[in-house]
């Protein structure tokens, strides 16, 4: 197995471009890390993406991406782990050219979220669940993720105002951001008193519904700096499932997938929490940032919400996260967000970011937990 | 939108009388029902009558329903951990939101989960109240 | 009217739904005395509930009673006029839930208000006659109340449901029963109407008070008896006036019908009146008591029966929630919240 390396990312502003369709999106992003990488040559592409089948009535993104960007007969294919996509996308990405398949391969999240009006994206982003199970009683993703927060607030005697300092965070660090969906701070305050979605999560808890794309451009450690001066090494990647509902996990406060997946990657990184400096978590829910520091090692069970209250997740804090915005400010165009946190942790520590890290984690959450991944990033040592 | 016949249909028993699965090998039981045991992933399965009380293991209040719920807005969802120990995932009816709490002791009722519009077919199933007191 | 097979009551149950809406709410929105009105308050159905699902709980109450086997059914009925379905059987998603399929007949009934007590009738005659050891009849209704018009205050939402099986394992034995029917067009709804209609005050001799006196009076000329050797009479109540107006016809004392009287505090529950009635006087009645009910349906008849009480009844009706516990569990809503629940807003 080779070393796989990042030598080009880009991306689109998260937001509601109305005047562009998915596949321009898809383009552009593909297009911005191709130039980033100073080339124009890719072997293979993989899409991330969720739901176009329901969000826009198109599938088979593979060929359409690559043909409206010009990149011709390549190996092409759609990925799919709901919210979890692109960074399941990226494992496969990693594992094409990591096996000596491909030589430069694109992965490409990309979602088109608001070309369908009023509830109907609701509908769509419950498929994350178990629809038979969970989503036919009406429950909706977000109700999931406040079912989670309610037992999680009363197993560990934790307050809202501890588990928002999430968005409060992700606000702050997306100000810096010019793809970020929102660049201005808002305080506390704001996120406690804003309208209920699903109690106890407010709509300024929950990320929002957005369009996006981000690519990344992926060779062998040899033929790396062919493209860059400042290649980014994949350290560890992995990509582990739950189970789909939430009703059948082990426990509803912890996400076993997340587990699965950081002592995999952290065992190819021959690494350990305390060696990471920076985490771009997936913020979807002000509670999900809270589980995925305990999930990934960083504290133990039940001690994610004081971690982040006493403003250890800042720039500047312990372990800086959600450095560009995160899911709640940078956005979560869903099937893309996993690449946008590659993007983000592949810029911070190569140099041209908000921080000047060695290494960071990203992590991936599909559905409510049920496929989780998690990769590690860093410089050459 | 078209009224997924087969789906429904073939759910319906279950949904109506929380029918699930009981492992022959390992006795463990399951609901929703299972093909694979995935305690001992054995492949052979009994039917399992769950008795259709239990608590809430947790429950959030929906303001925000996806498309073909709005009917019941605002409504409250639950874990609800039956008393055989399975935890399932069901809407919550006839009931104070706040009176609601986690550990409530609740009973499974048939209601109106939906329908397909005003012509389409209306899929029932199983909702959960706070016990109704005897008088 | 008499079986072969000695029959009886081996179960019941009743339901209601819990939300309440006052008279008074409802004439003050119309610009009418909101003090003049017919009964307190009435039921109304949440946004989840409708005929079928009250069917279904008061279905599972019988068979709590009952304590059979539900595949040993031999028919599960449902009379309504509130069907969810104009063509697809309500019955058959009963007989489902409560696990009494494949091996069973199952239809839907209508006769305006006496289409759970013809359902009954039915089944008496299907396990009097041999077909079937036990079979269930329900009455159920979500009435709705064309608004602004005098049936509103009225129209309910309940119902009950009886297990008819053998006598020696009844509650109540079955004496007797009788049908008076005539074509009397009182009260009816045009297939693709929302609302029904009335002939206001043609609902009263003609049709109410002419078919309920008759078959009663019938009914207890066959039997060799008269209505208040009854210690209970339960009759089909619109609203108060009507059942205390028969009663005073038939010389029933006013003490007799007042237990089996449930209209007062929610209203009208069309199929379900009488039944519900029935189920109310079943929760109280002492073994050796006779009951009396009598339903009326528009377009228009009455059904009678006549029962005696047994000594099962003691340890039978504790099994399941009895009716006070659903009538005292109410949610007062307002008329907008009821309009919405009812659908009555044009969206």
């Amino acid at each position: 197995m080779q070393d796989v390396a990042i030598v080009g990312v880009g991306c689109t502003p998260v937001g509601e471009p109305w005047d562009k369709s998915l596949r321009e999106i898809a383009v552009d992003s593909t297009w911005n890390a191709l130039d980033d990488a100073g080339t124009d040559e890719v072997d293979g592409l993989v899409v991330g993406n969720m739901s176009s089948g329901n969000f826009i009535d198109q599938e088979s993104l593979g060929s359409l991406i690559a043909d409206y960007g010009g990149l011709g007969n390549i190996s092409a294919f759609k990925v799919e782990g709901a919210c979890g996509s692109a960074g399941a996308a990226f494992k496969a990405g990693v594992m094409a050219v990591a096996s000596g398949y491909h030589d430069v391969v694109c992965v490409t999240g990309v979602e088109k979220m608001t070309d369908v009006v009023g509830n109907s994206a609701t509908k769509i982003l419950a498929n994350a669940c178990d629809r038979e199970y969970e989503a036919i009683h009406g429950v909706t993703f977000v109700g999931l993720n406040a079912m989670i927060m309610k037992r999680y607030m009363h197993d560990y005697k934790v307050t809202r105002e501890q588990i928002s300092t999430f968005p409060v965070n992700s606000h702050k660090n997306g100000v810096k951001n010019p793809n970020a969906m929102f660049r201005r701070e808002i305080s506390l305050d704001t996120v406690l008193n804003s309208p209920m979605v699903a109690d106890p999560l407010t709509v300024m808890d929950c990320a929002p519904i957005c369009d996006g794309a981000a690519s990344v451009i992926l060779t062998t450690r040899e033929r790396a700096r062919e493209f860059t001066d400042t290649p980014v090494f994949i350290k560890g990647c992995s990509v582990k499932v739950d189970t789909i509902g939430v009703h059948d996990r082990a426990t509803v406060t912890s996400m076993a997938a997340t587990k699965a997946a950081a002592k995999d990657a952290f065992a190819q990184a021959k690494m350990e929490p305390k060696d990471i400096q920076t985490a771009e978590l997936h913020d979807a829910f002000s509670i999900m940032g809270v589980i995925g520091l305990e999930d990934l090692g960083f504290v133990a069970a039940g001690k994610g919400a004081k971690f982040a209250a006493d403003g250890e997740i800042a720039i500047g804090g312990k372990l800086p996260c959600c450095t560009m915005g995160g899911l709640k400010a940078r956005g979560h165009p869903v099937g893309a967000t996993g690449v946008y946190q590659i993007v983000e942790l592949a810029k911070n520590i190569r140099g041209d970011g908000v921080i000047d890290v060695e290494n960071g984690i990203a992590q991936n959450i599909g559905g409510t937990g049920s496929t989780v991944s998690v990769a590690i990033l860093g410089r050459d040592d | 939108m078209p009224s997924s016949v087969p789906r429904h249909w073939r759910e319906n028993i279950k949904r109506y009388r929380l029918l699930g699965t009981k492992c022959v090998s390992c006795g463990t039981i399951h609901y929703p029902r299972r093909t694979v045991c995935p305690s001992c992933k054995a492949r052979e399965m009994e039917e399992y009558q769950f008795k259709g009380s239990g608590k809430i293991y947790s429950y959030t209040i929906i303001r925000s329903p996806p498309e073909g719920y709005e009917f019941c807005k605002p409504y409250a969802a639950a874990l609800i951990e039956l008393e055989e120990g399975e935890i399932i995932t069901a809407q919550l009816t006839d009931c104070n939101f706040d009176d609601l709490e986690i550990g409530l002791p609740v009973e499974s009722v048939i209601r109106r989960m939906f329908a397909y519009g005003e012509s389409g077919i209306i899929v029932y199933g199983y909702k959960f109240r706070p016990i109704l007191p005897r008088m | 009217m008499k079986t072969i097979k000695d029959v009886g009551i081996v179960g019941y149950g009743a339901y209601v739904p819990m939300y309440r809406i006052k008279n008074s709410d409802i004439a003050r929105v119309w610009g009418n005395d909101p003090v003049r009105v017919p009964v307190k308050e009435k039921s109304v159905p949440g946004p989840d509930e409708d005929a079928c699902t009250i069917a279904c709980e008061a279905a599972k109450n019988s068979l709590l009673r009952a304590g059979i086997d539900p595949h040993s059914l031999g028919a599960v009925w449902v009379g309504t006029e509130s069907k969810p379905y104009a063509v697809k059987p309500t019955a058959t998603i009963v007989a489902e839930v409560i696990g009494a399929t494949p091996a069973i007949n199952a239809a839907d009934w209508e006769f305006a208000c006496k289409a759970g007590t013809e359902a009954l009738q039915g089944a008496f005659g299907y396990v009097g006659s041999g077909m079937a050891p036990y079979a269930l009849a329900i009455g159920v209704d979500t009435a709705q109340g064309q608004p602004a018009d005098a049936l509103e205050y009225t129209a309910a939402a309940g119902g009950a449901g009886f297990i008819v099986g053998p006598a020696e394992e009844s509650l109540a034995h079955y004496e007797g029963s009788y049908s008076f029917v005539t074509d009397t067009p009182d009260f009816w709804r045009r297939q693709h109407e929302h609302y029904p209609k009335h002939a206001s005050r043609f609902t009263g001799t003609p049709a109410y008070f002419y078919h309920v006196t008759n078959a009663t009076r019938r009914m207890c000329d066959e039997l060799g008896k008269e209505p208040n050797d009854y210690d209970y009479v339960i009759f089909h109540q619109p609203n108060t006036k009507f059942p205390m107006a028969a009663a005073k016809m038939l010389g029933v004392d006013k003490e007799k019908v007042i237990p089996g009287l449930i209209s007062p505090y929610i209203g009208n529950t069309y199929a379900g009146s009488s039944l519900v009635g029935l189920a109310a006087v079943f929760d109280v009645a002492s073994p050796g008591e006779t009951v009396l009910c009598v339903s009326y349906g528009s377009g228009a008849g009455s059904d009678v029966f006549s029962f005696s009480v047994t000594e099962k009844i003691t340890e039978a009706r504790n099994k399941a929630p009895n009716l006070k516990s659903y009538v005292g569990r109410r949610l007062e809503i307002d008329y907008a919240t009821y309009a919405r629940y009812r659908g009555k807003i044009r969206m």
